[in-house]
């Protein structure tokens, strides 16, 4: 009992044991879930598909995670991932063989540097002339589904390059290329923020840009590097949903990206007003969003209700975050220990009502 | 002796109270004289009714919206409201038979409570607007495809007349759908200018510690303000309905965006407590003639719209700074 209450106080215990639950719950419906084989030299089963699928998810939310650090938000991810997927293809399917790994190459620089530009349009928005990021980022929101559909001129561009296949669909060493490359980036992060001072900086803007600009930290600096960095790990997103399909489509690629990217970040214990974060968390939030998907898929529930558990989940998640819910479900249930039962039924109801 | 200052007080200057929503006016006036001197067909005063007509459940749903920023919130939910309320309509009088004067106030109910139960949690709780009407925005759009997946055509006939009946004043027309909208921003702005809830919608908008400090009944208001907001998307999806004659889960997808447009093009500031109906009314007429403009032209494709509204939203947020800025 002492051991359980104490796991609980671990910041990412309760992340960690819905996702577990979420997993064996599957074992009920899929008694094969947990297995893992080797078929033609490729890891192969439902917990690899989850890794693979859900790598762009966790390089979006990665971004997202610096971003609502430093107090922000960026609601263009998602308008990012439909560019870049877009400008990669549409640059490939340009050039005369699209087999041709130097083209593929280019097409790959292009679209992140592209992603780059439009991070510092963001960051440049909300740093540099002070416009609220939730507003600053809905213009690219806005606009960059319409400048994807300009790239692909309103069609859906389809490809058919090996090397550019590889980026979301291929494998390297048995493990599957996109989930290698979330890795790199994971660590990478986890190196900057961890191991440098970055990660301090960051997290003490969100606490309070105005203070930490006093104190010395070039606070507007800090912002437009996440939103930068926001962007690349969107781009490189793009990169990996467009390989995967083999095809680019401005107007559905990336649709509400954002809003699963955001309660990635929320479920992985961040708070949305910023300052501390958590990439662990974050990660684990993606993959959790990402079983969920796959377990309503394999149950056979109609996935249209994927929308309403996602619901359910961010309104109990932020319920359960906010100081005053707390102070007003858990503490009544303290001041009234000999009634213990009244209010604990009270709780669910009032989660569930208004969501 | 008249100084120079004397002077200047003397040309009289619009209230820069005003600046934005003259902005737009002349930005209107200018995009409708670009056309009018491009397309011969464009004069035709038919044309801007039509811009009603194509945009009048927009014009309902951006007025809530404007309540709603005017506080300095923000209501992401409300096209998510409003494919669930075509959905819910839809679905009731085909597919269960009841008549139409049940459905309507029943899809204006669920709305409405839609939207008060996001106001309490968001001022209960005190949770970022924004997540909540996130979390808002997954359950009705969730809520329609439990429905059903598919489109359902509407053949009702109270639906079908209010679709198809014209009111005509000489040789120009508009629908009933376009009356009800002007009825509704005519309500708005008189609720704002001239009652309480009003009054108290803009003292929160400008600071909410001090409305709070002041005794004003800030609960009471901003969830009255998302509830309106709730019932003008309901009310907004009614008056869609009507115009598409079905009921749709993916009917109005990004709409939300559309109405914060509008709202902000009009003029009304985001950090909330100034900005006027009418300029959000000007700012979906703005967002109607580009559409218009861009289907005269015909060379450019439909997706240039959507890059000159973000452009459009880019230069007014840009011009909101400039006048905050001067203001401090």
């Amino acid at each position: 009992m002492t051991t359980i209450t104490r796991l609980a106080k671990y910041r990412l215990f309760w992340p960690v044991a819905i996702l577990v639950v979420l997993l064996l719950s599957n074992l009920i419906f899929t008694p094969s879930f947990f297995k893992i084989e080797v078929r033609d030299g490729h890891l192969y089963g439902s917990l690899i598909d989850i890794l693979r699928f859900g790598a762009p998810l966790i390089l979006v939310a990665l971004g997202m995670t610096l971003v609502i650090a430093t107090g922000g938000i960026d609601l263009s991810v998602g308008s990012v991932v439909a560019i870049c997927g877009a400008l990669a293809c549409w640059r490939i399917s340009e050039q005369g063989d699209q087999n041709s790994v130097g083209g593929v190459l280019v097409a790959v620089v292009m679209a992140l540097g592209l992603a780059l530009l439009l991070g510092l349009w963001n960051g440049f928005l909300v740093a540099g002339i002070g416009i609220q990021p939730i507003i600053a980022t809905l213009i690219l929101m806005v606009a960059g589904r319409g400048l994807a559909q300009l790239i692909t001129d309103g069609q859906i561009i389809t490809i058919n390059s090996s090397p550019y296949k590889e980026i979301g669909a291929g494998y390297l060493l048995t493990f599957p290329v996109p989930v290698l490359i979330a890795i790199v980036v994971i660590v990478v992060s986890v190196l900057l923020t961890r191991r440098t001072a970055l990660g301090m900086l960051v997290e003490s803007v969100g606490g309070n840009a105005e203070a930490s600009r006093l104190a010395g930290i070039r606070s507007r600096r800090i912002k437009l590097m996440a939103y930068v960095f926001a962007a690349l790990c969107a781009g490189i997103a793009g990169l990996m949903i467009s390989s995967n399909v083999s095809s680019a489509d401005g107007n559905n690629a990336g649709l509400w990206y954002e809003l699963d990217a955001i309660l990635a970040v929320v479920i992985g214990g961040t708070l949305l007003t910023g300052g501390r974060f958590s990439i662990g968390g974050t990660v684990i939030g993606a993959l959790i969003i990402q079983t969920l998907t796959t377990t309503i898929y394999t149950i056979g529930v109609p996935p249209e209700t994927t929308l309403l558990v996602k619901a359910l989940v961010v309104t109990i998640v932020c319920l359960v975050q906010s100081p005053s819910f707390r102070e007003k479900v858990f503490k009544g249930r303290r001041q009234r220990p000999p009634t213990p039962t009244a209010p604990t039924s009270d709780a669910p109801t009032k989660v569930e009502v208004p969501a | 002796m008249t100084t120079l200052s004397q002077v200047r007080s003397r040309i009289s200057w619009p209230n820069q109270k005003y600046l934005p929503v003259l902005a737009t006016l002349s930005l209107l006036a200018l995009m409708y004289g670009v056309g009018a001197a491009n397309y011969e067909a464009f004069g035709d005063a038919q044309v801007v009714l039509n811009v009603f007509i194509d945009n009048g459940f927009l014009l309902v749903v951006a007025v809530g919206m404007t309540f709603v920023i005017l506080t300095g919130g923000i209501d992401l939910s409300v096209g998510s409201v409003v494919a669930l309320t075509t959905m819910l309509s839809a679905s009731l009088l085909q597919d269960r038979g009841w008549p139409a004067f049940v459905v309507l106030p029943l899809v204006l109910l669920v709305g409405s409570a839609l939207g008060f139960g996001m106001g309490c949690i968001i001022h209960y709780f005190d949770i970022q607007p924004f997540i909540v009407t996130l979390a808002g925005m997954f359950l009705a759009r969730g809520l329609c495809y439990t429905i059903g997946t598919s489109s359902i055509p509407i053949d009702d006939p109270f639906w079908v007349s209010m679709a198809q009946s014209r009111i005509r004043f000489g040789d120009y027309f508009v629908s009933p759908s376009v009356v009800i909208a002007l009825v509704v921003v005519l309500i708005a702005a008189f609720v704002l200018a001239y009652t309480r809830l009003g009054r108290n919608t803009y003292a929160i908008g400008g600071n909410p510690r001090s409305a709070l400090l002041m005794g004003l009944p800030v609960a009471r208001t901003k969830i009255a303000v998302y509830t309106i907001s709730g019932f003008c998307s309901a009310l907004g999806g009614v008056l869609l309905s009507f115009y598409m004659l079905s009921g749709y889960g993916l009917h109005a997808v990004g709409m939300e965006l559309d109405a914060i447009a509008a709202v902000v093009i009009g003029g009304t500031l985001l950090t909330g407590g100034s900005g006027y109906v009418l300029g959000t009314l000007l700012g979906v007429m703005v967002l109607g003639v580009i559409q218009t403009l861009i289907t005269f032209d015909g060379r450019l494709s439909s997706w240039w719209t959507k890059i000159v509204i973000g452009a459009l939203l880019f230069v007014f947020i840009l011009l909101q700074r400039v006048i905050t800025a001067r203001k401090r």
